[in-house]
């Protein structure tokens, strides 16, 4: 029997996410965004979040709509400016959110090396630039480098495409970004997919992310009414 | 290889280049079979420069080599985009993976080829492209500092004089860094510099509508001549 549990309703998938946690949240831009698991968390109410996600946010939905809500005290992102991005704007700069810049590859690597546990890294990236200030570094073969650690979530809310009874993923296109990187990096890791099928019917050379990764699956073709018509 | 020139040229015949012209210039220096990564913004239109017959297969850093032109109508697919978030088509042959491995790709020395913008860029190849410095200016950085020393080699794609006149190539940058030292070629609206980083040489492959001896009086680096 698998550990992975599969949910019809988005706030079962959600429950018990705790006031304070380090929540980290897959996508770029909108492609791979778990909106579904975004707005259960709104619906549940956690606050004193910390987010990690490459960006802050589009439009007034998702992301922007949490941070809207009042629940988020530190973003940790590489690219919170954008076109859309008005909700977390006005908060930076009324003082009400934090922020911490991480260059996009660091923060992919640092979420990498926290699934994989490394305790640090030596990283080429930001040598020289105010993003490597008050960080150690050294000059190893004749090349500096910055000392970069992990990033450890409590929780990450994955957008996938599919996924199997156990857990296994597949993701679709670009929608896969951050997605495998934050489901090996945090202790509850939760997915919204498109469809679930049955173990077997994913072929096992194709999985990209093993199900050894995934708590919790939530099923969108099979949402609950209730769910639906609030969402 | 690379479009080169033997000795510098000077295009007098002719005014500074307009942006679609500034894109074709691009494209022309970078060699067939290269791996390359458009970054956002202006330098993503150097792809409809670029030789489909020269095997150029285009990098976005969401995961993907092979990336196709826009999408426009029934091709639009939410789940694929570039980095700028606009929808894009793929090519044959493309693939697609995760952000750790499409940075490590580009960290790792694996892209032949960036083509960023830029607020300045020093005589020895020092970019600033991410943050103006000001105050009130929220700072995002997205996959610049990445690229700017992940790829073999960096192009920067901007106009040399700011609008207020002063030229973007400076003896040492004002604003934050993007990298250190990363900036092979500069190609602009009046002339295509190579950078030579560790002596901190400037040279001039072509001018546009300028003479470099004109240039020269604009800028505040030394320019060398081939």
């Amino acid at each position: 029997m698998s550990r992975t549990t599969i949910h019809t309703d988005a706030a079962d998938a959600v429950a018990g996410i705790a006031d304070g946690s380090t929540v980290l949240v897959g996508g770029f831009g909108m492609a791979g965004m778990p909106t579904h698991l975004v707005d259960a968390l709104i619906e549940q109410g956690a606050t004193d979040l910390t987010i990690v996600s490459n960006n802050a946010g589009n439009g007034d939905t998702g992301l922007a709509a949490l941070l809207a809500a009042g629940r988020v005290a530190k973003v940790v992102c590489s690219f919170p400016r954008q076109s859309d991005s008005y909700v977390f704007d006005e908060l930076y700069r009324a003082g009400r959110v934090d922020l911490e810049v991480v260059p996009q590859g660091n923060l992919a690597e640092r979420l990498r090396a926290a699934g994989a546990g490394i305790g640090a890294f030596f990283c080429p990236t930001a040598v020289g630039t105010p993003l490597a200030d008050g960080k150690e570094t050294r000059t190893i073969d004749g090349r500096d480098y910055v000392l970069e650690y992990p990033i450890r979530g409590d929780v990450a809310l994955v957008g996938a495409w599919k996924a199997d009874t156990v857990g296994n993923l597949l993701y679709r296109k670009t929608a896969r970004n951050f997605g495998p990187v934050m489901a090996t990096a945090a202790k509850l890791v939760i997915v919204e997919v498109a469809s679930v099928v049955d173990a077997g019917q994913i072929d096992p050379e194709s999985v990209v992310t093993p199900g050894i990764y995934v708590d919790r699956v939530l099923n969108l073709s099979a949402l609950s009414d209730a769910t639906e018509a609030a969402s | 290889m690379t479009h080169t020139v033997e000795s510098t040229v000077e295009h007098l015949d002719r005014g500074p280049l307009n942006r679609d012209e500034l894109a074709a210039i691009v494209a022309r220096g970078i060699p067939a079979g290269s791996y390359v990564n458009l970054g956002i913004g202006q330098p993503t239109t150097v792809a409809e420069h670029l030789d489909p017959a020269a095997g150029i297969v285009l990098h976005t850093e969401n995961g993907m080599l092979g990336m196709g032109g826009q999408a426009f109508g029934d091709e639009i697919d939410g789940d694929l985009t570039n980095a700028g978030k606009i929808p894009v088509t793929e090519t044959l042959g493309a693939s697609y993976f995760h952000h750790a491995d499409s940075f490590a790709m580009m960290r790792g020395g694996h892209l032949d080829v960036c083509v960023l913008g830029a607020f300045q860029v020093s005589r020895h190849g020092d970019l600033a492209n991410w943050h103006t410095g000001a105050p009130d200016a929220i700072p995002a950085v997205g996959g610049a500092m990445d690229l700017a020393i992940g790829a073999k080699r960096v192009y920067v794609m901007m106009n040399l004089f700011a609008k207020d006149g002063t030229a973007k190539l400076v003896p040492q940058c004002t604003y934050p860094l993007t990298g250190l030292r990363c900036v092979s070629r500069v190609y602009t609206e009046v002339a295509t510099f190579d950078i030579d980083s560790t002596a901190g040489e400037v040279v001039v492959l072509e001018t546009f509508g300028i003479a470099v001896s004109a240039l020269s009086e604009r800028v505040e680096i030394e320019l060398v001549t081939r």
